[in-house]
């Protein structure tokens, strides 16, 4: 499961992206590596721009400069439901699931690849039992508690099976023994191929997961590495305990 | 020839005016409440009619009538936000809403023909019949003086958004709800007399139309019809967007009338639906277009 | 009540086929020309008000200028019998035509309107109606502010002669909610369904969110302009006014959510409650306004306290007292796991 080796395969590549909202500048030349079939950890403090990267790779934002590559391929610009269907999933850090529909029906609204409407719904409930919801599957989504809904977030971006899952803060507001469920989880997928990225503030989550640390701050990447060497590097303390100005958000 | 484009180019910035100030109205309460007062319509009906009681029942001057009219008009606002509005909850809030106004339109349409028939009637008095003489043509004096009551109160409404501490919470609600919450603004006072406020302004566009037209209960579909276009046109939360989209339109439209009388009222239509292929977001819109 | 799903699911379709027969039914029992002309409108309403909900319940966008495509119906009929020279039942052929014709205005009125947000959707559709009724007003092939009549048949027995119009509302009406449900049972249905949810997640997740309303609004412009079509055939004229009536909209729209936005069963029997109703409160005060006043105060009401409509706050107090009576007599029983169900926990599941 260990890469990031520079022999290794890219999946998704960002190259000097440069977003400003208004005066804002959240990315500025921003360049990142997120080697295939490792789970990549996007760390920084507020406002480092790390929400607003996953909105540029996802296509919610169009950069003002800069591209975005998956396997090489150029998608800067393309809108989500391209990036979707190009094999890119992701969530969102406040759970964005469909609330007046059950949790099964959440989980056939992506797009099916190849598959019978009964292997859908199949493979549908395999990853709820997966991610250990599946009892709840004939309820609607919006009386699901706060964690399961983070649940049904990873479960239904895995429906499609993507190659690369951007995960928003998927530790984020949830209890201990969830998030540990939840970097099982994630672990699991890895084995069977699937790259990770994600956000995530709680550091203890992103240090004993990921394969692979990067920080943001302002707008760029400050490092990157194996998250012993990256715990260790001045610059990133630097970037958390330095930053005078937190403004807005992500 | 020339006399009459001038002619209809004056009283379109004349007649503009006023609906600007009903425009803005409904913008207001747009930037505030996050809701289209579909029943601005036939609020301005409503005030039309209450100025025909005053003037043809107590013989009040319209004018001094507005002293009365526009107090009643804003306590009616406040009343239908506090009953109909206010009490709505839930994801659907926004939809709701607009459904309510639609149904406290329909209801005032209703009473309206309960109390006054469908017989036309009108506030013709003393300004509707003088007019004033200008570049060969006769300007009605009622067109001067609602113009003139048009721009009294939007000076009066920029004044208080930009003036007073009310103003201040009421551009602070506009731009982010939750933020005015904490910093103590009480967000449903603001929200209930913004309302009256917007419904106030159809007191002065109710009297300036019914002195101008003959009215019946009915009216109010034409008036939304064009208050809706001219907000449409401008782009919603824009005031200033409004007041220009609201001039532009009923000039157009004077203009169109001097050769197709008929399809004058198109223009409005038309201009809404240019602008909506070319820019869905209005001419001035200062919202995010995407849907939801 | 503690039914199995398989037993349920035979009840309901029992009751649907009952509900259908008796429908077919209803003109002999019935055979007075007033029953009859109520039925007749008021399938015409089941029909549209099914269809509006098609799309409007289904995607969250709610139109209230259907109207539009009511009307398109209404005159595309009366203009084409005048001018093909049909009369009598021929006239029935014309009605898919009609609606084809409310599908095809539908295309760039959707195009239009579907781009911005549901709250100026509303206003757009407001306007739409409006430039509507103005055109038809104004336009010569349209009859004008003055309208057009039908050639009504007039060697039809007076006794019968609303029957016809019965069983093509009929079959109009029971077409319309078989197409409603199927719909939803489909990917389809689900798709307009996340849309109304979360437009911009569902677009990301896949969901191709203009064709999927674009199709659902012309598809239920079709139906609409089927049931305007039928409709100005049985009343035998079309005016501007009344072709294109605010009071349409709304009355659509509330019987929509007095039933319940969104579900198939829904809009049956909010069409089924009200527009009797609103018939028979017009023939008793022949003023337009008491009507209109009630209308507006119970579309308050039902926003006010019935938000979801009826049916579905129906099932909420039947489910919620469902679960009362399980509790009770679990604790009378003194079943050991006997608390009140809690609603799921954050832990590990």
């Amino acid at each position: 499961m260990t890469v990031t080796s520079d022999a290794a395969e890219i999946a998704l590549r960002t190259e000097g992206i440069s977003k400003s909202f208004g005066g804002v500048h959240a990315l500025a030349g921003c360049s990142l590596t997120v080697p295939a079939g490792g789970i990549t950890g996007l760390i920084g403090p507020n406002g480092s721009g790390k929400t607003t990267l996953f909105n540029v790779m996802t296509g919610y934002e169009r950069p003002d400069a800069g591209q975005v590559f998956l396997s090489g391929r150029q998608i800067t610009g393309a809108p989500p439901s391209r990036v979707f269907a190009l094999g890119v999933g992701r969530t969102f850090q406040l759970t964005r699931i469909f609330p007046r529909l059950t949790v099964l029906e959440n989980m056939l609204v992506p797009g099916q690849r190849g598959r019978s409407r009964r292997q859908h719904r199949e493979h549908a409930m395999d990853l709820l039992a997966f991610t250990g919801i599946a009892g709840h599957a004939d309820k609607l989504a919006g009386t699901l508690s706060y964690g399961q809904r983070k649940l049904l977030e990873l479960a239904y971006v895995l429906v499609a099976d993507p190659a690369v899952v951007l995960l928003d803060e998927p530790a984020g507001g949830v209890n201990p023994s969830l998030i540990h469920h939840i970097a099982d989880r994630i672990r699991e997928m890895n084995k069977t191929g699937t790259t990770f990225l994600l956000v995530e503030h709680n550091m203890d989550f992103v240090m004993t997961l990921c394969d692979q640390v990067t920080v943001l701050d302002s707008g760029a990447v400050v490092a990157s590495g194996p998250p012993a060497a990256v715990r260790a590097d001045p610059r990133v303390l630097d970037a958390y305990l330095g930053s005078g100005d937190d403004d807005d958000d992500d | 020839m020339g006399t009459e484009v001038t002619h209809a180019i004056a009283d379109g910035i004349l007649g503009g005016g006023v609906y600007a100030l009903m425009a803005a109205g409904l913008t207001l309460i747009f930037g505030v409440l996050d809701i289209i007062n579909v029943a601005q319509g036939i609020m301005v009906v409503l005030g039309a009619y209450l100025s025909y009681v005053l003037s043809v029942h107590l013989h009040l001057n319209v004018l001094t009538g507005l002293l009365i009219t526009v107090p009643v008009m804003f306590v009616i606002g406040v009343a239908i936000h506090w009953l109909f509005i206010r009490p709505l909850r839930g994801s659907e809030r926004t939809s709701m809403t607009l459904l309510a106004c639609f149904a406290v339109a329909l209801i005032t349409e209703g009473i309206l023909y309960w109390r006054f028939g469908s017989n036309y009637v009108s506030l013709h008095n003393s300004y509707s019949e003088s007019s004033v003489h200008v570049l060969g043509f006769y300007l009605a004096d009622i067109y001067l003086i609602g113009f003139g009551l048009a721009v009294a109160a939007i000076a009066a409404l920029y004044l208080i958004l930009y003036r007073t501490t009310f103003g201040r919470a009421v551009r602070a609600t506009m731009q982010n709800q939750t933020a005015a919450r904490l910093v103590g603004i009480d967000v449903t006072r603001v929200a209930a007399v913004t309302f009256g406020i917007g419904t106030a302004v159809t007191a002065v566009g109710g009297m300036v139309f019914g002195s101008i037209n003959s009215f019946t209960p009915n009216s109010g579909y034409d008036l939304i019809s064009r208050l809706l276009a001219i907000v449409i046109l401008a782009g919603m939360g824009s005031i200033g967007g409004a007041l220009v989209a609201a001039v532009l339109m009923t000039t157009a439209e004077a203009l169109v009338d001097i050769w197709q009388p008929d399809w004058a009222v198109a223009v409005f239509y038309l201009a809404m639906v240019i602008i909506l292929t070319v820019r869905p977001g209005g001419l001035f819109g200062r919202r995010a277009v995407r849907a939801q | 009540m503690l039914a199995s799903p398989g037993a349920a699911r035979s009840l309901r379709i029992a009751g649907v086929a009952a509900l259908i027969a008796l429908a077919a039914l209803f003109p002999i029992l019935f055979p007075n020309p007033t029953a009859t002309n109520f039925g007749v409108v008021t399938l015409i309403f089941v029909a549209v008000t099914s269809a509006w909900n098609i799309f409007s319940g289904y995607s969250g966008y709610l139109s209230l200028g259907h109207a539009v495509f009511y009307g398109t119906g209404a005159y595309f009929l009366v203009v084409a019998a005048r001018d093909w020279h049909l009369t009598g039942s021929a006239i029935f052929w014309l009605l898919p035509l009609g609606g084809l014709a409310a599908a095809l205005i539908a295309v760039p009125v959707g195009l239009i309107a579907l781009r911005v947000r549901r709250h100026t959707f509303v206003v757009i559709t407001i306007a739409f109606f409006f430039i509507a009724q103005l055109s038809a007003g104004n336009l010569s092939v349209t009859g004008g502010s003055s309208g057009l009549l039908v050639p009504v048949p007039n060697n039809w027995d007076p006794a019968t002669y609303n029957n016809p119009f019965y069983y093509v509302g009929l079959i109009i009406a029971v077409a319309t909610v078989a197409l409603a449900v199927a719909i939803r049972r489909s990917r389809y249905g689900l798709q307009l369904r996340a849309i109304r949810d979360d437009e911009d997640r569902a677009a990301g997740l896949g969901v191709r969110a203009m064709p999927v309303k674009l199709s659902a609004l012309v598809l239920s412009a079709f139906i609409t302009g089927m049931a305007g079509a039928l409709w100005v055939y049985f009343i035998g004229q079309a005016v501007p006014q009344f072709v294109f009536d605010p009071l349409f909209d709304l009355a659509v729209v509330l019987m929509g959510f007095f039933g319940g936005l969104g579900t198939v069963a829904g809009p049956v029997l909010g069409a089924l409650v009200l527009e009797p109703s609103q018939l028979w409160l017009n023939l008793q005060e022949s003023n337009g306004y008491t009507s209109e006043i009630l209308f507006g105060a119970l579309f308050l009401v039902v926003i006010l306290f019935l938000p979801r409509g009826v049916l579905p706050t129906a099932a909420e107090y039947i489910t919620a007292g469902r679960a009362r009576l399980l509790r009770r007599r679990e604790q009378q029983q003194g079943a050991p796991g006997a608390q009140a169900p809690t609603p799921a926990a954050g832990s590990a599941p």
